[in-house]
């Protein structure tokens, strides 16, 4: 099967305060359609390495590799471009623009991309909204809405370009155990029905064990 | 890659959000504009009156005959003494005429120079005023009304009546204020003149004229060149001097020295004879620019300093730009945006506040004996100005947001993602 994402004999360093080796030779690999946990105590670098899986973080050794193609070494304005249309982030706290109305967040990953027109834009995103529930919010302020219909509207916008893989870190973190279910069925049904491939960084068991595949992660190293 | 309808769109949409701030940033830079415009206009304006007050009235070269001891002594002359230790006692300058030779050809060469806006005779005289039993001493000096008032702005110096009435009446005379109020005369009377030679001539007084400096007022009074020359009983070639007015004021002094090596003449240059006020004129420049620069750099702080904290406000938004795929550039486009819509829509606010306050300085009341045309403030109203207005409040507001959006650009989403 293709694998969407996958790295080989990843290290990563924390220089300061000490030279400090978070990660030691990490190979792991996401195929398509499959969706992935990461577990481990807090600090053994699994949010470290999610945010190297982004793009976001150029600072280590090793190679990555996006739909079989190496991405390692690129400049900011390809890696940027890479992020806009392949990876959709939904993070611990909710990250929404506070300003713009639901809708506009939503659509801004696409309109950045202009692939499509802004009709378009705006029917895919209200799609996007319809499929996880939320559609009567689209005109709303970001910042009026609860926690957990704001963790749907950045699951919404990280839908929006169709992206490869979907990174989570800790997207259940902030919520309570009915949002959570509630978020987790909603990963569940995209990586189902559209075959979307999912990686998301937790410490909740319950969510993980549900996962097709889990990541155990200990002091920079992968267990299983 | 740059989508600028996005990024304009984030822009507005911040600087609508915190509109207080924005209005902030924005009045600083109107101040700032608006000061320096009203402040420029007012200054030149100013700068201009007693430009006009000094220079326009002045010639740029002056060439009279200047009485003055020879400057050869006939001993020097002498091959005798050639290498000898000379000491002549008291040299006398020689009898002269004080009118310049062949003047009219001299006037009609000038004339001919491409860099001569005009030169025009004069001749100056003696006389005394005579009313009842009182006599004044003064000076009648004869010219060619229409050709002063042409080159040397000399209407503007007439309280009543006109260059024209002088030049229709061959018996007329442009009264000085001051020798027409000692002497309690009026427009329409009549002054006896009397020459040194004791002849004398009634002449009417068709206008009075006042350059604001009393000592001048209270002795001048002024006549058509041929009154004067029938007054002193000379003919029409007898003139004392040439005033002359350039195109370019800036070569009056190499002009001056070729007039005077040409023709054997003394030929004062404006800047010369002007020195100390062209100082003054350089030092008013110098300090309405630093005035200006100043406001505008100070305007430009305020802006720096409300997007330095709209940034740091804003860090979570740029995070989440930047980690759904906006490049740093994308994100110092949106600063940098905001910082020129500050300072387009503050300039032009700007503008328009420093133009409607030049408009009323102009209107306020200002007399001077100075200048008895001017009845309000003086401003100058010139579109470099404006220009330049708007230029630097571009330019500050993009200097003063380009730091901060370089810092934006930098900005390290991860850490401030994790970090919360």
């Amino acid at each position: 099967m293709k694998k969407v994402l996958e790295t080989k004999h990843v290290h990563k360093y924390f220089r300061k305060p000490v030279l400090f080796h978070v990660l030691k030779d990490i190979n792991i690999d996401v195929k398509k359609g499959e969706f992935v946990s990461i577990m481990g105590k807090s600090g053994c670098g699994k949010s470290t390495l999610l945010y190297i899986l982004s793009t976001m973080d150029t600072d280590y050794e090793g190679e990555l590799f996006l739909n079989e193609e190496l991405i390692t070494g690129q400049n900011n304005d390809v890696l940027s471009y890479i992020r806009n249309k392949h990876i959709g982030f939904v993070f611990q706290f909710h990250y929404l623009l506070s300003e713009f109305s639901v809708l506009e967040n939503v659509m801004l990953p696409a309109k950045k991309l202009a692939e499509k027109s802004l009709e378009e834009i705006e029917y895919d995103a209200m799609q996007k909204l319809k499929i996880l529930e939320i559609d009567k919010l689209a005109q709303k302020r970001a910042s009026r809405i609860s926690g957990g219909e704001k963790q749907r509207v950045a699951i919404a916008r990280a839908l929006i370009n169709n992206p490869a893989i979907i990174l989570g870190d800790e997207p259940t973190g902030n919520l309570d155990s009915y949002n959570s279910d509630n978020v987790f069925e909603i990963f569940k049904q995209l990586s189902i029905d559209q075959g979307l491939s999912l990686l998301v960084v937790t410490h909740d068991i319950d969510f993980a064990d549900r996962t097709d595949r889990i990541i155990e992660m200990s002091d920079g190293e992968i267990l299983y | 890659m740059t989508n600028w309808k996005v990024i304009l769109n984030i822009a507005k949409t911040h600087l609508l959000t915190k509109f207080k701030q924005t209005s902030t940033a924005a009045l600083g830079v109107t101040f700032g504009i608006g000061a320096y415009i009203t402040l420029v206009c007012f200054m030149t304006g100013l700068n201009k009156m007693l430009d006009d007050l000094i220079l326009d009235q002045t010639p740029h070269i002056h060439v009279y005959n200047e009485i003055e001891p020879s400057k050869q002594q006939p001993v020097d002359l002498y091959e005798e003494f050639k290498n000898s230790f000379k000491v002549v006692h008291s040299i006398k300058p020689k009898l002269s005429q004080s009118k310049i030779h062949n003047a009219l050809p001299i006037i009609k060469y000038l004339n001919e120079d491409k860099n001569v806006r005009g030169a025009i005779p004069q001749v100056k005289s003696q006389i005394f005023y005579i009313a009842g039993s009182i006599e004044l001493g003064g000076n009648l000096t004869g010219i060619i009304p229409l050709e002063e008032a042409r080159l040397f702005n000399f209407q503007n110096y007439i309280i009543k009546g006109s260059t024209t009435d002088l030049h229709k009446n061959d018996n007329g005379i442009l009264l000085g204020a001051g020798v027409a109020k000692k002497m309690s005369l009026d427009v329409g009377d009549r002054v006896q003149i009397s020459t040194i030679d004791g002849e004398i001539f009634p002449l009417k007084i068709v206008g009075l004229f006042q350059s604001g400096i009393a000592d001048i007022d209270n002795i001048q009074s002024f006549t058509n060149l041929k009154t004067v020359q029938r007054i002193l009983g000379e003919s029409d070639n007898y003139i004392t001097d040439i005033n002359v007015k350039l195109h370019d004021m800036s070569s009056a002094f190499q002009m001056s020295q070729d007039i005077e090596k040409q023709f054997k003449l003394k030929a004062i240059d404006v800047e010369t004879a002007n020195a100390q006020f062209q100082t003054g004129m350089t030092i008013r420049n110098m300090i309405t620019y630093a005035v200006s620069i100043t406001l505008l750099i100070v305007a430009g702080f305020g802006i720096y300093n409300i997007l330095n904290m709209l940034i740091y406000e804003k860090m979570n938004d740029i995070a989440i730009l930047k980690a759904t795929g906006f490049s740093g550039k994308d994100v110092q486009m949106i600063f940098m945006s905001q910082a020129l819509i500050i300072g387009i829509v503050g300039g032009v606010l700007g503008l328009i506040i420093g133009y409607g306050l030049a408009n009323y300085i102009n209107t306020l009341p200002f007399e001077t004996e100075a200048l008895p045309t001017i009845k309000t403030l003086p401003v100058n109203l010139n579109p470099m100005f404006f220009i330049i207005g708007i230029s630097f409040a571009l330019i500050s507001t993009f200097f003063a947001g380009y730091l901060p959006s370089k810092k934006a650009k930098k900005i390290d989403p991860v850490r401030i993602i994790r970090g919360q």
